[in-house]
C-alpha cells in the first residue's frame, strides 16, 4: 500500500525564502540529475528534490539521502536553464533536516560536518590531525586513513601541533554570534 | 606587484608542498606574497553546510584583514578558499541585508570590494611577457599534461567569473607557455568527490578512478592540479583507487606550481616532490627531462 503523503502549505515559501531561490520556476529539464556526478548514489535526483519542495512534500525531502550525499560541485548550478543555484536549496535543506530533528540516512556526513566547526570554534584554523582523529572516534570508523598515517608522517606531510593564532576567544565569539543570528 | 596571500588551512599541513612551491614561484616571477596576519579558516563546504551567515562571516573576517593591507587584492591557493572568498564578495555585494548581518557578526562593515584572484589567474597575465621565457630553464617539450581543474575555481560561473566553465584553458596556457603539450581529455572539470573522501570514500574512488582513467587513456604523463583536496584525492589515493577499479594508473599529480618550478630549473626537494605519494622521477627520466 503506497503511503499516504501530506504536503506542508508553507514549505515551498519557506525554503525559497532561506534560501533566496526560486524553487517555483524549475520546469523539470532535468539537466541538474543528467550532470550530477553523485547522482547514481542518490536516493533522490536533485530534480526530485526539486519537485518535492514545489509540492511541499517536506518529510520526503528532509529525511532522503541526497541533501547529504551532495558534493556542493555546483555542476548543476552552472548548467541550470533557470538559474537556480541548487547547492543553496540543498544547504537550507541540510540544515532543516537537522535542526527538526530528521535524521541523515548517511550517519557520517553530519558528524563530519560538526566536527569540522567544532575544530575551527577551537583553533581558528583547521587542525588536520586533531580532525582526523576526532572524525574518526566519532565516526566509528577508528581505523579511516590509518594505513596513510605512516606516509604522512614519514613524508612529513601533516603538522603535528596544532595552529595558534592570536585573538582566539574574538573568533569564538564570532563564530557564537553567527550561530545566535542563524537562530532568529 | 604585491598581493595579500591567504595560504588556507592545508598549506600549513597537508599539503606544505603546495606552499612551497607557490613561494618559489611567485618569487621568480616578481609577485611578492604579503601574507594576511592572523588569517583564519574560510569555513569551507562545513560552514556553509551549517549557516549560511557563518559562511559568510569566516571569509569576510580574512577580507577585512586584507583590506587593511593596501595590495592590489588577494591571492589565494586554494580553490574551496578561493571559492569561498569570492562567494562572500559575490553575496554581500549584492544582498545589502546580508551586509547587516554579517557587519553585526564582525562588528564592521565589509561590503565585499577587495579583489580575489586564485594564483592561476595572476600567473596567466604574465605568460606572454618576455621575461616569462627567460625564466624557463628546463625543456618540457616531451611531457603530456593532462590539467585538472574540477569544480570550484570554475563553478558557478558568475561567482568565481574564473574561465569558461565547461572547457577552461587557464592552466592549459601555463602549461604550453612552459613549454610542455596539453592533452585534451573529458573529466578536466568533474567533480573528484571532494571532501565526501571522509564521511563516503567509496563515492571519492569511483568519482576520482573515473578521472584518473579518463587523464591515462588521452596518453597524459602526468595531471596537474590547483587544489589540495583534488590533489589527495587524486595522489594520496590512487593506490587504493587503483585496486577498486583494478588498473594499473601510476599517473604522477603535480600542483601547476611544482610543474612551473621544475620549468624553472628549481629541484624537485624545492619543490617537495618527495612528499607525493605517486613518484614523478620515473616519468621525468623516462621523458630524458633533466631537473
Amino acid at each position: 500500500m503506497a503511503e499516504s503523503k501530506i504536503a506542508s502549505p508553507t514549505f515551498l515559501e519557506e525554503i525559497e525564502e532561506e534560501s533566496g531561490q526560486k524553487v517555483r520556476i524549475c520546469y523539470q529539464c532535468g539537466k541538474c540529475s543528467a550532470g550530477c556526478p553523485v547522482g547514481y548514489a542518490m536516493d533522490l535526483l536533485p530534480n526530485q528534490v526539486m519537485r518535492l519542495v514545489q509540492l511541499g512534500l517536506k518529510d520526503e525531502v528532509l529525511s532522503c539521502a541526497t541533501v547529504w550525499l551532495c558534493a556542493s560541485c555546483e555542476t548543476c548550478a552552472t548548467r541550470c536553464p533557470r538559474q537556480i543555484e541548487i547547492v543553496r536549496v540543498m544547504d537550507v535543506l541540510r540544515r532543516r533536516s537537522s535542526s527538526e530533528g530528521y535524521g541523515s540516512p548517511v550517519r557520517e556526513v553530519p558528524i563530519f560536518v560538526s566536527t569540522f566547526i567544532g575544530n575551527l570554534k577551537h583553533f581558528g584554523r583547521l587542525y588536520e590531525a586533531g580532525f582526523v582523529a576526532i572524525y574518526n572516534l566519532l565516526s566509528g570508523h577508528l581505523t579511516k586513513d590509518l594505513d596513510k598515517a605512516p606516509m604522512m608522517l614519514r613524508k612529513r606531510k601533516l603538522a603535528l601541533l596544532p595552529p595558534r593564532i592570536k585573538g582566539i576567544s574574538k573568533i569564538r565569539a564570532m563564530m557564537k554570534k553567527a550561530e545566535e543570528i542563524e537562530k532568529r | 606587484m604585491r598581493y595579500a596571500f591567504y595560504p588556507g588551512c592545508s598549506l600549513e599541513s597537508s599539503a606544505s608542498e603546495y606552499r612551497i612551491s607557490t613561494e618559489r614561484i611567485a618569487a621568480a616571477l616578481g609577485i611578492e606574497l604579503d601574507e594576511i596576519p592572523e588569517w583564519i579558516c574560510c569555513g569551507s563546504t562545513p560552514a556553509h553546510m551549517t549557516g549560511e551567515i557563518l559562511s559568510l562571516a569566516l571569509p569576510a573576517y580574512n577580507l577585512v584583514l586584507a583590506s587593511r593591507m593596501k595590495t592590489e587584492g588577494v591571492i589565494v591557493s586554494c580553490a574551496s578558499c578561493y571559492s569561498r572568498l569570492k562567494h562572500a564578495n559575490f553575496i554581500l555585494k549584492n544582498d545589502p541585508r546580508k551586509q547587516d548581518l554579517v557587519a553585526e557578526v564582525l562588528g564592521e562593515r565589509y561590503d565585499g570590494s577587495v579583489p580575489v584572484f586564485h594564483l592561476l589567474e595572476v600567473v596567466v597575465d604574465l605568460i606572454d611577457k618576455p621575461t616569462f621565457g627567460e625564466l624557463i630553464k628546463v625543456d618540457l617539450g616531451e611531457l603530456k599534461v593532462a590539467s585538472y581543474y574540477g569544480c570550484l575555481l570554475v563553478r558557478p560561473p558568475e561567482v568565481t567569473d574564473f574561465d569558461d566553465p565547461e572547457d577552461p584553458q587557464i592552466m592549459d596556457r601555463i602549461v604550453e607557455a612552459l613549454g610542455a603539450q596539453t592533452v585534451a581529455y573529458n573529466y578536466k572539470v568533474e567533480c573528484c568527490g571532494a571532501a565526501l573522501a571522509f564521511p563516503q570514500v567509496e563515492i571519492v574512488r569511483k568519482l576520482s578512478g573515473d578521472i584518473l582513467q579518463d587523464a591515462k587513456d588521452s596518453g597524459a604523463d602526468i595531471m596537474l592540479v590547483a587544489c589540495q583536496l583534488c590533489h589527495s584525492n587524486l595522489d594520496m589515493r590512487q593506490r587504493v583507487i587503483e585496486k577498486y577499479i583494478g588498473v594499473d594508473l601510476e599517473i604522477p599529480v603535480l600542483y601547476f606550481t611544482q610543474l612551473m618550478g621544475l620549468a624553472f630549473g628549481f629541484g624537485p626537494g624545492e619543490l617537495g616532490l618527495e612528499k607525493h605519494m605517486i613518484d614523478v622521477a620515473p616519468v621525468l627520466k623516462r621523458l630524458r627531462i633533466r631537473v
